[in-house]
């Protein structure tokens, strides 16, 4: 057997490999290049208040705090909200909405329906922001640390798997950083 | 798991939702280079909730937004570099349906060329081992010519043991 | 009932094909001659049994049995006949249902037509489909039975989605799966080839009419896809570089290839162990791309909904097949003696040059297509490959092919001169120069680079086939009676390359001359493009059995002299309640004028897009003429002697040696 004639072998033997690891990854998921960079500037009115505005200062109130996409539209967002609820009971960490594409009656009818766990929701009728923060697929969750750094995203709704596994050490780390 | 299963469903019909009906805009601008630039930019980029188009064929909010952004842009003046960055900025390289020239897309960029070099190299190697001694005239040759002859015609099953 | 005695037939036939594919391969390396004519009858019972099973899907659809899951899934009591009976492949369950029964239909067929091969050979050629078959009919089986039911059954079904409610599904998956399956005859000549350590002449001309035919159904099924991408989608692309396109014309291309390469194989006994490997390579592509359409690895606009289980089922069947293959080769092909010499500067010289373009062209594809994925299993980021690097990489590749093609079949076996070649080219040369200058100029009154180039390369293909049967006939008593007395498959060869011709004008005018707008246009509105005069004259309800549609309609006139009039639908399936827009189109040889209608804009206006398209059909044209050329080379004498078993095959053989 002559080692030129093993070649395609070898090759599709590699590919088949690749292959066997494509199957557990999932080609619609696409990282946001704004991870460790400062969280896109911002100023919106809030979703009660339209003269109130809600702007990026706020997630530099917090040592570390949540920033949810999220419309009524959105039907994982529904599936998501019951641990969003359950988040915001605990007090842990502070979240903060952004509505996304949404019409305000509807979105105050959603949040006085199903309760709201928002400290403060931003209203992006037009999808500007979210377009600034790289939202693709809604529920979006980042997580922000107190200088304003965007640290990581979750894409689709927020788990109770997600947040054990990666998000509550995240935090924690960051608590950490900060003293 | 569930979810990723809605998840998977929604995208579905997010992704039928966009293929099947054609959502047509109706920009206007102030000159055709800036409308040959939009054409080109929106069949460029890829739209990242659709299953595989580009911002121009694609019919999901995100990508009628994009073009909104996109033709906003290109009305202010904005570069194409510009533009590109600003997409980059937001949703990485993936948007980009011409992969950026960077250390780990080298191979994909000069793969074909060197796959083109190996085989020309072994083309002519192989053609030059080849041409030897090339005796003209004689097409296949005598012994070549009843073999294949005797292989078409039907035989009898036991000659045919050779190797 | 049915259903179930579908279901059982499928087991039966799956049964059969495991016999089929492993008697005749012990009965053949044993040298026991009822083991090995077990074979055909075997391949016979097998294919019927399938078209039983098939026939029974088709029956669950025809009489709206919405107790079987994948019918309920796929249709709906209003959906017409005709696509009740096309949805049976319209998912994933039954297309691959379809597949299996073809691939059945071509071991039938090899079965039937290979009365003056050697009894082992056609032992061993349909063992190796039989077990191929085996993997297949047990996907269908274990995976995606399409036989399910469902309980209780529903009242009715969901219906076919809306884009598959069209003549291009009817179409469009039985030609490309014929044309995937129908290289799995090459491919088991090739193993059983190197299993029997008989690769020779005899071999490649054995193999050859099963490719082109295998060859010819893949460029139609493309050519079908490409086609129904244009008028369908509404945005007026026919090729998108979309992984699951790419699929489809991996194997072509690598096709391509081994046609050629095995004309040498045949003709000069040499290339062989590159010919299998190329055989090899074909089939594996057309597994590859079964992998990639149903496993959900890579986003495609035409995907299956994929599940893991069928992913991981599917890669294991490629694995087994190709690496099995792969390894037969490695281990049998270095005892392959390959003679005949050629000087630099002869028609073994192109022919490989063709293969290397060919298979270089392919691996770039392949590499495009899967290198997001290599990139991402190695966590160095997510990037897209699109159409900007396939059109970046692929085209430099084909400019130097359609020269080549140009001069290699006027090219002599062995040795040629260059002094020959060039007096009988001389004037297509100029010709091309010329012409492929001045016809885009004279046509669309301003050009680019890329123009010139693909006018120039078509122009000079087609001149040299002129010249190349003007120097074949001319030494007959009339030029007529010289060009008459050329074998079938000299045509087949000129009409197939004149279809690339016609492909790459095709492709050249109406990428780079097409015209687009897109406007609001109210009753009354009136746009020229391209020399027409578009003018809207409104819409009106309108409705199909199962759909609500608004109808467009645009008339179109020429300098004051009507051209046609266009009509344009947005409708609305009631069941899924799926919107979709179907284009109008007034199609022509030279130009397409395609409108589609997008959104009312309010005050009667409408969102329309216009398309002027110059020469895009020539696209699809061309493809015609390489797969009819397909079917001239593929019923040339010499085959058809071969599968009559007639006499004179001495003569046949020698006009074989004499013909190049």
């Amino acid at each position: 057997m002559k080692a030129r004639y093993l070649i395609p072998l070898v090759v599709f033997l590699l590919m088949i490999g690749l292959f066997g690891v494509g199957l557990k990854l999932d080609p619609s998921k696409v990282p946001s290049p704004l991870i460790d960079k400062p969280a896109p500037q911002f100023s919106l009115p809030d979703l009660h208040d339209r003269e109130k505005l809600v702007d990026t200062a706020v997630l530099r109130e917090h040592k570390v705090s949540l920033f949810n996409v999220w419309a009524s539209w959105c039907v994982a967002c529904r599936q998501e909200h019951p641990f969003l609820m359950e988040l915001a009971r605990s007090g842990d960490v502070p979240i903060y909405g952004l509505n996304y594409k949404d019409k305000r009656p509807d979105a105050i009818n959603w949040l006085n329906r199903l309760g709201d766990p928002y400290t403060a929701s931003a209203f992006d009728e037009e999808g500007r922001v979210g377009i600034d923060w790289g939202v693709y697929g809604v529920p979006e969750t980042f997580v922000v640390d107190s200088k304003g750094v965007i640290r990581y995203k979750q894409i689709g709704p927020l788990t109770e798997q997600a947040w054990q596994e990666t998000i509550l050490p995240l935090i924690n780390q960051i608590r950490a950083e900060e003293g | 798991m569930k979810h990723l299963t809605v998840l998977a469903a929604l995208c579905l019909l997010v992704f039928w939702g966009s293929v099947s009906v054609a959502r047509i805009d109706t920009f206007v601008f102030d000159n055709p280079q800036d409308e040959q630039r939009f054409k080109k930019l929106s069949a460029e980029l890829r739209c990242l909730v659709c299953q595989n188009q580009n911002l121009a064929d694609s019919n999901a909010e995100l990508a009628i937004d994009l073009r909104r952004e996109l033709y906003s842009m290109i009305k202010a003046g904005k570069s194409d570099g510009e533009i590109l960055d600003f997409m980059v900025a937001r949703y990485g390289d993936f948007v980009l349906y011409r992969p950026p020239v960077k250390p780990t897309t080298y191979m994909l960029w000069v793969g074909p060329f060197i796959l083109f070099v190996i085989g020309a190299v072994a083309l002519v190697m192989f053609v030059r081992r080849r041409s030897d001694d090339v005796l003209p005239g004689d097409e296949l040759s005598t012994e070549e010519q009843s073999r294949l002859q005797g292989l078409l015609e039907k035989q009898p099953a036991g000659k045919r043991k050779q190797r | 009932m049915l259903p179930e005695i579908g279901n059982f037939i499928l087991i039966l036939a799956m049964t059969i094909a495991l016999a089929q594919g492993i008697i005749p391969l012990v009965g053949a390396a044993r040298g026991i001659p009822g083991w090995v004519a077990f074979a055909r009858p075997a391949a016979w019972v097998q294919f019927l049994l399938l078209v039983m099973s098939f026939g029974i899907l088709t029956h669950a659809f025809v009489v709206n049995d919405f107790s079987v899951a994948y019918v309920a899934n796929n249709s709906n009591s209003a959906l017409p006949l005709m696509y009740r009976i096309s949805a049976v492949w319209g998912g994933h369950e039954g297309s691959l249902l379809l597949w299996v029964m073809l691939m059945g239909g071509w071991s039938a067929a090899v079965g039937l037509f290979s009365k003056r091969l050697p009894p082992e050979m056609v032992a061993r050629v349909l063992a190796v489909m039989g077990l191929v078959g085996v993997g297949f009919t047990s996907f269908v089986v274990f995976t995606s039975n399409p036989f399910d039911r469902y309980f209780p059954a529903p009242m009715d079904g969901r219906d076919l989605n809306p884009l598959l409610q069209d003549f291009g599904l009817i179409v469009h998956p039985p030609m490309l799966y014929m044309g995937y399956v129908g290289f799995s005859v090459a491919f088991a000549f090739a193993i059983a080839a190197l299993l029997g350590g008989r690769l020779d002449a005899a071999w490649a001309r054995w193999s050859r009419p099963w490719t082109i035919v295998a060859w010819l159904f893949l460029t139609l099924g493309i050519a079908l896809g490409s086609w129904w991408a244009y008028y369908e989608l509404g945005w007026g692309g026919w090729w998108f570089w979309d992984p699951v396109e790419n699929a489809s014309f991996l194997p072509w291309l690598v096709g391509t290839a081994l046609m050629h390469s095995l004309a040498v194989s045949e003709k000069r006994s040499t290339f062989k162990s590159w010919t299998v490997l190329l055989a090899i390579f074909a089939f594996s592509l057309c597994l590859l791309g079964t992998f990639l359409v149903r496993s959900g690895v890579l986003t495609s606009v035409h995907a299956f909904a994929s599940d893991p289980t069928r992913g991981v089922y599917v890669l294991m069947l490629l694995g087994i097949v190709v690496g099995v293959s792969l390894f037969i080769y490695a281990w049998r092909a270095p005892q392959v003696k390959s003679a005949g010499n050629f000087a630099l500067l002869s028609r073994e010289t192109f022919l490989l040059g063709n293969n290397v373009l060919l298979v270089v062209a392919t691996a770039t594809i392949l590499i495009g297509t899967i290198y997001p994925l290599i990139l991402d299993a190695l966590e160095l980021g997510k990037i897209s490959v699109g159409p900007p690097y396939f059109n970046a990489v692929f085209v430099p590749l084909m400019i130097p092919l359609v020269i080549a093609l140009g001069i290699g079949p006027l090219s002599r076996w062995k040795q040629d001169s260059f002094e020959r070649l060039a007096k009988m080219l001389r004037f297509a040369l100029l010709a091309s120069l010329v012409l492929g200058v001045l016809w885009p100029w004279l046509l669309f009154g301003q050009l680019d680079f890329m123009v010139v180039v693909g006018a120039t390369i078509s122009i000079w293909l087609v001149c040299s086939i002129l010249v190349d049967l003007y120097y074949r006939s001319r030494h007959k008593s009339s030029l007529w009676k010289g060009m008459t007395s050329q074998p079938l498959s000299f045509y087949g060869m000129s009409l197939a390359h004149m279809g690339v011709a016609i492909t790459v004008i095709g492709i050249t005018f109406s990428s780079y001359y097409s015209l687009e707008k897109d406007l609001r246009m109210a009753p009354g509105d009136e746009l020229e493009l391209g020399g027409y005069l578009f003018r809207f004259d409104g819409v009106r309800d309108n409705h199909g059995p199962n759909y609500t549609a608004t109808e467009g309609v645009v008339t179109v006139s020429k300098n004051g002299e009507h051209v046609a009039t266009l009509h344009t639908q947005k409708r609305n399936y009631t069941v899924q309640q799926m919107p979709m827009t179907e284009a109008g189109i007034d199609p022509g040889l030279f130009r397409d004028l395609y409108i589609a209608m997008g959104e009312p804009l309010g005050d009667g206006g409408w969102a329309m897009r216009i398309y002027y398209k110059p020469f895009v059909r020539w696209i699809w044209l061309g493809s015609l003429f390489m797969a009819f050329g397909g079917i001239l080379a593929a019923s040339d004498r010499r085959y058809r002697l071969m599968a009559k078993r007639k006499a004179g095959l001495k003569a046949d053989a020698k006009l074989a040696v004499q013909e190049s």
